[in-house]
């Protein structure tokens, strides 16, 4: 359990997607305009994230895993080449099937998700956790945990930047720094603040 | 005449006045994180040229073939087959910096530039437009990313492609390396006035 809890809160904080890794930087910057609907956003992520890390997990374990194949008659394959266009063609296809079952079942999330959901396809965060998880060899719970550790981070994330920025409104900001430019600088800051996690370990 | 500018418009705009990473905020997370050694800058700038062209090209090639419902997923295989190329070539060439560069080079794939540029651009271009579109985009890219590059390599370590430039303290020099520069955080600092400075100089043409 205590693995567990280490893994979500390194995922979270110390490995911050956004803020350490840079990952999901476009949709990072450019909806985090409002809090409520960066929130709408980093809820999209958590969900995604949670549904595609350990769905690519096993996908990866049965069959693209070097040897994987073996109970197939294939001891010696190794498909892992094909991992990325596996997985793009897995978050994407996820999406698509996830804004269609919110449509039919949960019309007042779909309203308020559904305009992000197809962004999450291109989003970096997503991905890369997909590609972590395949590169640090974690089993289908730790991917679960994993992914809704790095999703909660990356939504703290962009809605404390939304938070700020939403503030930054009201300041007198030099001409050609305002909008884009001054963004960058202040996630630059949180960076420098999220940086203060590295070194906690449980 | 207008052929050959805008050709030439083509080519020009998105390095400063159209700047994908700068100005549209495309393609940012790997222009961070690979952007503190110019060598890895080079050869990130390297895959995502030989990427961004080819994909603009074999998308405007088949555009007029793709159904409209498809065309993301289609766009993203043709992408996501050059990654994969890109990222077995260098780790058989270059196994060191593959290591380096983990997993950006395959990121490639969701890179918002090359995805934007084939939506928005090859798409609708014929072919050769579309190339030169590509060039111009990914050199904006190149711009920003070896800029910031050499500026967090020469401040961060004191060297440029790893050879030493600014003689540290350590080595018997007089260089006190900045060690903010080897994180993160500062490359958000140097994009955010690189764009400070386009957009003066910009204001500045516009008014003269």
């Amino acid at each position: 359990m205590e693995h567990y809890i280490n893994l979500f809160i390194q995922a979270s904080f110390i490995d911050n997607m956004a803020l350490s890794f840079f990952l999901g930087m476009c949709t990072f910057l450019a909806v985090s305009k409002k809090v409520s609907t960066s929130l709408g956003l980093g809820v999209a992520v958590v969900v995604v994230m949670v549904l595609a890390v350990p769905l690519n997990q096993l996908i990866y374990v049965a069959v693209l895993k070097p040897g994987a194949l073996a109970w197939a008659g294939f001891p010696e394959l190794d498909l892992s080449y094909l991992q990325l266009i596996t997985f793009i063609g897995v978050i994407a296809a996820l999406v698509q099937i996830l804004e269609m079952v919110l449509d039919r079942y949960m019309p007042v999330l779909y309203q308020t998700l559904g305009i992000f959901l197809p962004l999450l396809t291109v989003n970096c965060a997503i991905f890369a956790g997909v590609i972590f998880m395949a590169n640090r060899d974690y089993t289908l719970t730790e991917s679960a945990v994993f992914a809704a550790g790095a999703g909660t981070g990356w939504a703290v994330a962009i809605v404390l930047l939304a938070g700020i920025r939403e503030r930054l409104k009201f300041n007198a900001i030099p001409e050609g720094l305002q909008g884009i430019g001054i963004t960058f600088i202040t996630t630059g800051l949180m960076a420098l603040g999220f940086m203060s996690f590295a070194g906690i370990s449980l | 005449m207008s052929a050959v500018l805008s050709n030439r418009d083509l080519l020009l705009k998105p390095v400063f006045a159209n700047n994908p990473v700068a100005m549209q905020v495309l393609g940012v997370c790997s222009a961070l994180a690979v952007s503190n050694s110019m060598q890895t800058a080079l050869v990130m700038t390297l895959a995502v040229t030989f990427v961004l062209v080819c994909s603009n090209f074999f998308i405007s090639l088949i555009r007029a073939l793709i159904p409209n419902s498809v065309r993301i997923i289609a766009q993203m295989t043709i992408i996501a087959s050059l990654v994969i190329v890109v990222d077995m070539v260098l780790q058989d060439v270059a196994p060191d910096l593959s290591k380096q560069l983990s997993v950006f080079v395959s990121l490639i794939i969701t890179n918002c530039i090359v995805m934007g540029r084939a939506e928005a651009f090859a798409m609708k271009e014929p072919p050769h437009l579309s190339v030169l579109d590509a060039l111009g985009n990914a050199a904006g890219y190149g711009f920003i990313l070896l800029s910031v590059a050499f500026v967090r390599e020469l401040l961060g370590s004191g060297t440029l492609f790893g050879h030493s430039i600014l003689k540290t303290i350590e080595q018997g020099g007089w260089y006190l390396p900045n060690e903010m520069f080897k994180l993160p955080p500062s490359a958000f600092f140097l994009i955010g006035v690189i764009i400070w400075v386009v957009n003066i100089a910009q204001r500045k043409r516009a008014k003269a």
